[in-house]
């Protein structure tokens, strides 16, 4: 009896893998800003099957409803109306390429002691994975957010409105400057 | 289990028999695709007093198969200047977005079919509410890729409308489904037909929920009176403009597609989805599939009903009324299923214990 689970779940990680691996390679060799942008649309893609295949689905769905779904989106819109031209922006400067060496070759060396440190830590504490598949993922979630996480979620969420009001405010300031603000803040 | 003498073992029979469930699913859709616009294009013509088209067949059954042709034969024109690889990708991501939200909707029970446990539904998955959601987002992607490739202002503008419409649309679309949820507390679907089998259907409660979903449902299918994206008159059709051939019938068949989905979740959500209205009257030959198929019909036809009925929104008139009338009411739904579940279950405000 072979064991086809098993096997199916490589095939997919593999797949997926392979996939994040050459997306992760678009997004830094692409020379159109747009295809670099899609490169990392499809890193997320990758990533979150990562996540289905951890066993955390919800966490995969977040990721392709949030980064590829509004912020890329965003990051898209502003490619799109700035259109920016390599030839007229300039080629990469001296200066990027050392920091860009540096910080790979400091990436490399994370990497490797990570692995070479063996095994990660099993899941201790309450939430086991057996846990958390019998109560539903999205449940435990909600229940820790509004309890035991309430306040750093309710300051993560005003920290946002504080954004978004400030980038209005930012964006209209010009208009503001004359007039009555009310109008224009309408 | 013996196939021609051959020994395969179960788990890969199981998967040949899924993908040929994903491969009906896919046919299924398309023909939906192709008679729905049929049948829209009659509707519309008797709206708007016309005749429609009658010629192709008898009374003009044929015609989706004569538009299928028209499509492959013309031309394929891809602009000069234009991205190639997006501009042909661009399509195919509409498409497909279109089609892989439909594999968590539960469209009936699952049925007997010798001997075999055939589930209907191709993916029963815990997050579906929020899958359906996360690929709803992703196809703007097809949108803003199209307008952007082609090289042309028309379609930038177009696919830039796009975006901000379908961004915004979907903020209200998100909130209005929340109503829902806080009554099931599950984001399985099937568990959601399972509680209106048992409470009944959720429109009821939900009637301002479900009108704010389907009013932004219209304008996630870029649909009249929320179709500046693809404005002919001012736009030249927008982001598709510079489509031609089978790229542009793949524009078409994903927003036909994207209509049939919306009207599945909102009959799934809140229209008891494969539930009969009258479960005590025994209907021989009706199960769940022929009521699902019907009320998701009945949604497709309101939205072509709108279609006939309403002008065009100017676009801030587009903005101010979700952001400043849609959104307000939707968090005000909220407020009052939170409200009124709290009242009738003062426990179940409570975090549950672990």
């Amino acid at each position: 009896m072979t064991d086809y689970g098993a096997f199916m779940e490589a095939l997919v990680f593999y797949l997926f893998a392979i996939l994040g691996v050459l997306a992760a390679l678009g997004v830094v060799i692409a020379r159109s800003p747009v295809r670099s942008a899609l490169s990392l649309a499809l890193v997320f893609l990758a990533l979150a099957a990562m996540y289905v295949l951890l066993n955390a689905p919800f966490l995969a769905v977040a990721q392709i409803m949030i980064y590829a779904g509004a912020v890329l989106i965003l990051f898209l819109f502003v490619i799109m109306v700035l259109n920016p031209r390599l030839d007229l922006i300039g080629g990469r400067t001296a200066a990027q390429t050392v920091a860009a060496v540096i910080f790979a070759a400091a990436f490399g060396v994370l990497m490797s002691v990570t692995f070479a440190a063996g095994q990660l830590a099993p899941a201790t504490g309450v939430f086991t994975p057996e846990y958390v598949s019998e109560a539903g993922h999205v449940q435990v979630i909600g229940a820790l957010l509004f309890s035991e996480f309430l306040l750093p979620f309710e300051i993560a969420s005003l920290l946002l409105l504080i954004a978004i009001v400030g980038a209005m405010v930012l964006a209209r300031r010009e208009r503001v400057r004359h007039g009555d603000p009310r109008q224009d803040l309408r | 289990m013996n196939i021609f003498g051959i020994y395969i073992d179960q788990p890969i029979i199981d998967f040949i028999i899924l993908i040929i469930r994903c491969v009906v699913w896919i046919i299924a859709l398309l023909t939906a695709f192709a008679y729905i616009q049929l049948v829209e294009r009659w509707v519309i013509a008797k709206i708007q007093v016309r005749i429609g088209p009658n010629r192709t067949g008898p009374r003009g059954l044929l015609q989706p198969l004569a538009d299928a042709i028209k499509a492959l034969m013309k031309e394929e024109l891809i602009p000069t200047n234009a991205d190639k690889l997006v501009f042909v990708i661009a399509p195919m991501i509409s498409v497909a977005t279109a089609l892989l939200a439909f594999a968590v909707i539960p469209v009936s029970p699952p049925i007997n079919l010798f001997g075999y446990e055939m589930p209907m539904q191709i993916a029963d998955i815990n997050v579906a509410l929020l899958y359906l959601l996360a690929i709803g987002s992703v196809s703007v992607y097809g949108t803003v890729l199209a307008g952007w490739s082609s090289n042309n202002k028309y379609s930038l503008l177009g696919s830039l409308r796009a975006a901000a419409q379908l961004i915004s649309y979907e903020v209200t679309l998100g909130l209005a489904l929340v109503g829902v949820l806080m009554l099931t507390s599950t984001l399985n679907l099937n568990e959601i037909v399972n509680y209106q089998a048992n409470y009944g259907w959720i429109i009821l409660p939900q009637i301002l929920g479900f009108v704010l979903y389907m009013i932004a449902a219209i304008a996630e299918t870029n649909r009249l009176p929320f179709d500046l994206p693809e404005a002919e008159t001012e736009l030249v059709a927008g982001y598709y403009t510079e489509y031609s051939s089978i790229k542009f019938a793949f524009f078409f068949m994903a927003e036909y597609i994207n209509i049939i989905t919306v009207c599945a979740i909102a009959t799934t959500l809140f229209l008891g989805g494969y539930l009969s209205p009258l479960p005590f009257l025994p209907i021989i030959g009706a199960p769940g599939i022929w009521w699902f198929a019907i009320k998701v019909f009945l949604l497709i036809f309101v939205f072509m009903w709108i279609r006939g009925t309403f002008p065009r929104m100017r676009y801030d008139q587009l903005m101010n009324f979700t952001w400043k009338g849609m959104l307000p009411v939707a968090l005000l739904n909220i407020l009052i299923t939170a409200g009124i579940i709290i009242l009738l279950h003062p426990g179940s405000a409570q975090v549950f214990a672990r």
